[in-house]
């Protein structure tokens, strides 16, 4: 069996706050998904399936409670900020197997304004992977950063580029938490946070949400709108290996051939990517990993406008990004594919449109490069293609 | 730099043995019996043929570093600690475990420095294995 064709992105909704220090995170959840719905034309009573990631309660059921669902079917997969894309994946899966018709995927945070205790259990790595002083994503994203500097000669100013990239996107994007444009020498002038990746290498930190509503090719026919096909969807996690790590490709290695033998289609036919942004350096090793470029050449794909929008080689993160405009929750992923939906649809901003954007990739990258994470590749399509 | 915190790690009955040697200056490694490779981090299973056979032996205390950051501003425990290095060292014995570097001049740290395994003392039956640049 195969997601080619089964299922449809048909509803969008980004919360358009970065602030949200009067809401819940439950209501937070409520709004998004009532915009994704009304995006697509449809109802709560009519969604028959809810996903979400490990922090909106006690599994899912918290979030079916307060939605006053009572669908026939749920998932809660928990990759860090690339969840949604897998949801997307395991939503048409589940289509295709006639589990559900609508299904609806939420996420929603607040990491600037309200309390952000998002805990797991410990796995076996505990004592040994902690520790260290580790505060947060910057450290062990840095370690990844340098070892790609080390083996390929990668540069500061090569990773640069990618913020640059995205802030010139951003400023076309009201809603943008860094809504302007820096230069190379602002990227490499901003303080170190961790060696070698400055302040300005890392994304945003911002309260907020966004849903997305997949269903069936049937529903989607039954709407005015028009809905992005998925074509393929492809997941790896990638870990520490027994102490095996090679810090210098993530999983996208696995999961984008996946996504594209799904699709049928080669890196190639792209014509758009949200790649996931977390920081300058996630962008760099996952563009050559999905076959964009050699490996170790991202340093020089970047440079000279390669991911500017929309004439650059690979257009890329077309909202500003993590990097600018959003990053909801700490988490990504689901912006990935909101702008993914926007471009097909041809709702991007009119300065950053890719021309006939009939076929887009949308990557997730959850958890650390530094260790352990979640890598889910999403390729959509115009109902052409 | 002054000497970073050595905040205690939590400790199981998988790795208990681990952390007490620790505490005698010593670094347990585990190797599979039946497939002969080394593991990282101390576990029960093999994690290529999962067999419980697996034996710990003491490992050698040098490396070389893989990767390295300096973490500009820590924060909880660190946060008065100054610029601080976290690092993978790849293990004479194989693996590359996470830790910090040490006493050490940080402009001057690079991949592939020799570096040597040192213990501080948690004050609560553990030490954390850190290491500074080697000696020779």
């Amino acid at each position: 069996m195969t997601i080619r064709g089964a299922a449809y992105v048909a509803g969008i909704y980004e919360h358009p706050r970065r602030d949200i220090p009067d809401r819940t995170l439950f209501e937070i959840h409520t709004e998004v998904a009532l915009g994704a719905l009304a995006d697509a034309g449809l109802q709560m009573s009519d969604v028959d399936a809810v996903f979400c990631d490990g922090t909106a309660g006690f599994g899912p059921m918290s979030l079916v409670e307060h939605f006053g669902l009572r669908p026939t079917y749920f998932d809660s997969t928990e990759t860090g900020g690339s969840s949604y894309l897998a949801h997307v994946g395991h939503a048409a899966a589940a289509i295709a197997a006639g589990k559900c018709s609508v299904a609806l995927i939420t996420l929603a945070g607040k990491p600037r304004t309200g309390r952000h205790e998002v805990s797991f259990a410990s796995g076996s790595d505990s004592g040994f992977e902690s520790g260290w002083g580790i505060a947060g994503a910057p450290h062990t994203y840095a370690l990844a950063a340098q070892r790609h500097m080390y083996e390929f000669g990668t540069t500061s100013a090569q990773l640069a580029e990618i913020k640059v990239a995205a802030s010139i996107h951003a400023q076309y994007n009201p809603n943008a938490y860094l809504p302007y444009a820096v230069t190379v020498e602002d990227v490499l002038n901003s303080p170190l946070v961790a060696d070698p990746l400055h302040r300005l290498d890392c994304c945003v930190v911002t309260d907020g949400g966004g849903a997305l509503i997949v269903v069936s090719p049937e529903v989607a026919r039954s709407l005015g709108r028009t809905s992005a096909k998925i074509l393929g969807h492809g997941e790896a996690i990638k870990h520490t290996s027994n102490g095996g790590i090679d810090l210098t490709y993530t999983g996208a290695v696995w999961s984008g051939p996946r996504a594209f033998a799904e699709a049928g289609v080669s890196v190639a036919d792209i014509k758009y990517a949200s790649i996931y942004d977390s920081f300058t350096i996630t962008v760099l090793q996952t563009i050559e990993d999905l076959g964009f470029c050699e490996k170790g050449q991202g340093g020089k794909f970047v440079m000279d406008g390669g991911l500017v929008a929309p004439f650059g080689k690979l257009p890329f993160n077309t909202d500003g990004g993590g990097l600018c405009n959003n990053h909801p929750s700490n988490r990504g992923g689901i912006t990935k594919v909101i702008e993914a939906v926007r471009q097909m649809r041809g709702e991007a901003h009119p300065s950053v449109q890719v021309p006939n954007c009939q076929i887009s990739l949308a990557h997730g990258t959850g958890g650390s490069l530094g260790s352990k994470h979640g890598s889910v590749t999403l390729i959509l399509g115009q109902e052409d293609a | 730099m002054t000497m970073l915190p050595a905040p205690a790690p939590a400790i199981n009955s998988t790795t208990a043995e681990f952390w007490k040697a620790t505490t005698e200056g010593r670094f347990l490694l585990q190797r599979c019996n039946a497939c002969d490779i080394v593991l990282w981090f101390p576990r029960r299973n093999c994690p290529k043929c999962w067999t419980e056979d697996v034996s710990t032996f003491d490992a050698q205390q040098t490396g070389t570093i893989y990767s390295f950051t300096v973490v500009r501003k820590g924060t909880g425990a660190f946060k008065d600690a100054g610029p601080f290095v976290i690092a993978y060292v790849e293990l004479a014995d194989g693996p590359r475990i996470m830790t910090n570097i040490v006493d050490c001049d940080i402009d001057a740290l690079h991949v592939g420095m020799p570096v040597e395994m040192v213990f501080h003392d948690t004050g609560e039956g553990s030490a954390l294995y850190r290491f500074r640049p080697a000696s020779r």
